[in-house]
C-alpha cells in the first residue's frame, strides 16, 4: 500500500511574549492510502498542533516550522507554492471538527451552506454543474450520511437539527469534496455515547465504501479501538509509540502508554 | 433498626410548562416523570442518562435550586422542601461541578473561594486554618491559598471545587459528571481522591455521568435514566452485567471499550438497515412486537 499521507521529522515551536518553546520534537508519522490511523494523545501533547500543521491552519507567527517534510502523494505541503496548497486543502485533503455548531453557519440553510462548499470543490476540480445538479449531489450525499429525510433536512438551519445530525452534516461537507483523506478531530466527543456509536460506525463505513484514508485525532482511547487499526501514541510533542492498535492496547512497550491504558476505566470493573 | 438513608426522592416529578409568544402555555415537558431513588450512608449511588434524560434537573431539586412539581426529597428522613429548608439544608448537600473552570470565580484566590461557604453559613474556629485543613485533605499544597484559578491545571482546579464542596462538612455531594473535562489520567486520581475522602469523613456521593466504564468502578448502585424515568436499577455489576432494559443494552453496547473482555461484556444490538438504532428505534421495535403478541 502507498503512503498517502506522510509526516517525516516535523519539529515546530511557538514563541509568545518573546520566549520560544518547543512544541513538536521530530513528530514522524505515515498514513498509508485507505487506511485508518489514530494519533492519541491528552491534552497538550501536541496532537492539534501535529494536525493543525498537516492542514497548513497553524497562526505563524507564534508559530514556526523548525524543520521537518510533511509530504502529501509525494510533494511536500510545507514548500509547495500557498495556491497549489490552498487547491489541496478541503479538497484532496478534508477535515470533520469536533463541535457541530460552531462550524456550521446559524443564518443558512443546510443546502445553502453545502452548496457553496460544492461550488468551490467543482471550481477546484474543474467541474462543471448546475444548480439544479448540485442539488441533486445535496441529497445524495446527505442519503451517503444516512440522514432519513434529507429534503427537509436540505432545508433546514442549523439549531433546528440535533447534535448528532449537525456532525452528519459536517461529515457530508467533508465528502463533498471527494477527498482522498479525511482529517477527524475528536469526532462525536461533543455528543451522547449512543449518538457517538452511531457516527464513528458512519464514518468507519464511509471511508471503507470509499477507500478514503482516515488520520483521527482523539484523546479517547475507546474510539480509537474501534475505529482504526494503527495507532500513534504522542506525549509532550513526541510520538511516544506507534504500532498495530490491538498489540499496544494488550501489550504496551512505554511507562507512558502503559500508564494511560490503566488509568481508563474498565466496563468490566476493577482489574478486568 | 436501619438508619434511613442519607437522600431519598419519593415519586419526584418535575413539569416545564413550554411557552409560546407571548407566554401562552403550549403543552409541557415531563423533564422528570416520577423517579424514586435512596441512598444509604457512605455509600456512591450512580445515575447514568443522556442529554435530555432529566439528570441535571434532579441534580438542581436536590440542591434547592428548582421546585418539583410532585413528590418529595429527604435528606436524613426529613423533607427539604418544607418552609424551613434552607441554610441547614444546603449545608449538609454541596455539588462539584463539571467544568471547573467555569465554576470557581476567576477574581478570588483558591482561599477565597473556599471561604465563602464558610462565612455563608457562620462556620465556627478559625477559618482560616479550616481553608487549610481542606487544601490538605485534597492534596493541594497549602500555599495553594493565594492562587487564582487561572495559574492551576484543570485537575488542581477540580481539587479546590472539592475542598469548596467539603467545607461546611455536608452530608451528600451531587457530583454532576465531576471528570469529563479532564484527562484520563487526572481523572483516575480525582476519582482515588473522592474514594477515600468517602471513606474518612463517610460522604455519601449521588454521582452524575454518561460515562458507564467510569460509573461500573466507582458506584455501588446505578439508575439509569431515560426520558425522566429510571428504566432500571440495581446493583452495579448486575445491571452491567445482565442488563434488562433495551435502552440499558443501548447505551452499554455504544460503550467505546479498549479490551476484548470488554467487549465480549457489551450486549449484542440489532442493527437497522445497517445503523445502529436510536433509543427510540429500539423502543418502538419493543412496542410493535408487543402488539403483535397481543394480537395473536
Amino acid at each position: 500500500m502507498s503512503v498517502l499521507l506522510s509526516v517525516e521529522g516535523l519539529s515546530v515551536s511557538f514563541t509568545t511574549y518573546g520566549r520560544r518553546s518547543q512544541v513538536l520534537h521530530d513528530v514522524s508519522l505515515a498514513v498509508p492510502e485507505g487506511a485508518q490511523i489514530a494519533l492519541v494523545g491528552e491534552s497538550g501533547s501536541g496532537k492539534s498542533v501535529t494536525m493543525k500543521t498537516i492542514m497548513g491552519i497553524l497562526p505563524v507567527p507564534p508559530a514556526k516550522v523548525e524543520g521537518g517534510r510533511i509530504l502529501f502523494a509525494g510533494r511536500d505541503l510545507l514548500t509547495m507554492p500557498e495556491r497549489d496548497r490552498l487547491r489541496l486543502r478541503g479538497t484532496a485533503m478534508s477535515m470533520v471538527f469536533q463541535d457541530p455548531m460552531s462550524s456550521l453557519n446559524p443564518v443558512f440553510t443546510i443546502q445553502d451552506q453545502l452548496g457553496t462548499i460544492l461550488k468551490y470543490a467543482d471550481r477546484r476540480l474543474g467541474r462543471d454543474r448546475d444548480r439544479r445538479g448540485r442539488r441533486v449531489r445535496i441529497l445524495e450525499v446527505l442519503a451517503q450520511v444516512r440522514m432519513r429525510d434529507p429534503e427537509r433536512v436540505a432545508r433546514s438551519f442549523p439549531i433546528m437539527l440535533s447534535g448528532g445530525m449537525r456532525q452528519r452534516i459536517l461529515i457530508a461537507m467533508a465528502l463533498l469534496s471527494e477527498p482522498r483523506l479525511l482529517i477527524a478531530d475528536e469526532p462525536g466527543t461533543a455528543l451522547d455515547v449512543t449518538t457517538q456509536a452511531q457516527i464513528l460506525k458512519l464514518l468507519k463505513d464511509l471511508v471503507t465504501e470509499n477507500g478514503l484514508a482516515l488520520l483521527m485525532i482523539t484523546h479517547n482511547l475507546g474510539v480509537v479501538r474501534q475505529t482504526c487499526g494503527y495507532t500513534y501514541v504522542m506525549n509532550r510533542g513526541r510520538i511516544v509509540e506507534h504500532g498495530a492498535t490491538q498489540a499496544i492496547f494488550e501489550a504496551p512497550a512505554e511507562d507512558y502508554t502503559r500508564n494511560l491504558i490503566a488509568a481508563v476505566p474498565r466496563l468490566t470493573g476493577r482489574n478486568g | 433498626m436501619t438508619a434511613s438513608p442519607v437522600l431519598e426522592l419519593r415519586d419526584l416529578h418535575k413539569v416545564f410548562p413550554l411557552r409560546g409568544t407571548f407566554g401562552r402555555v403550549r403543552g409541557e415537558v415531563r423533564a422528570v416523570d416520577g423517579v424514586s431513588l435512596s441512598i444509604p450512608k457512605g455509600q456512591v449511588y450512580g445515575l447514568a442518562g443522556e442529554s435530555g434524560s432529566g439528570k441535571s434537573t434532579i441534580a438542581r431539586m436536590i440542591m434547592g435550586l428548582t421546585r418539583p412539581t410532585g413528590g418529595d426529597i429527604l435528606l436524613d428522613g426529613v423533607s427539604i422542601l418544607g418552609r424551613q429548608a434552607s441554610l441547614a439544608h444546603r449545608r449538609k448537600v454541596q455539588m462539584v461541578f463539571q467544568n471547573p473552570g467555569a465554576s470557581l470565580n476567576p477574581r478570588r484566590t483558591v482561599g477565597q473561594s473556599i471561604r465563602v461557604p464558610l462565612d455563608a453559613h457562620g462556620f465556627p474556629g478559625n477559618r482560616q486554618r479550616r481553608v487549610a485543613a481542606l487544601l490538605e485533605m485534597v492534596q493541594l499544597p497549602r500555599h495553594f491559598a493565594e492562587r487564582y484559578p487561572h495559574e492551576l491545571s484543570g485537575g488542581q482546579k477540580q481539587r479546590v471545587a472539592i475542598a469548596r464542596a467539603l467545607a461546611v462538612e455536608p452530608r451528600l455531594l451531587v457530583l454532576d459528571e465531576p471528570t469529563s473535562a479532564l484527562d484520563v489520567s487526572v481523572q483516575a486520581r480525582i476519582i482515588e481522591l473522592l474514594e477515600d475522602l468517602g471513606g474518612e469523613l463517610g460522604l455519601t456521593y449521588l454521582f452524575i455521568s454518561h460515562d458507564l466504564s467510569l460509573m461500573r468502578n466507582f458506584a455501588q448502585t446505578v439508575g439509569v435514566l431515560y426520558r425522566g424515568r429510571i428504566v432500571e436499577t440495581g446493583a452495579v455489576a448486575q445491571v452491567f452485567g445482565a442488563p434488562q432494559h433495551d435502552y440499558t443494552r443501548l447505551l452499554l453496547a455504544s460503550v467505546p471499550v479498549i479490551s476484548a473482555e470488554e467487549e465480549a461484556m457489551r450486549p449484542a444490538i440489532p442493527l437497522i438497515n445497517g445503523e445502529i438504532p436510536t433509543a427510540e428505534d429500539l423502543l418502538a421495535l419493543r412496542q410493535q412486537a408487543r402488539s403483535k403478541e397481543r394480537q395473536a
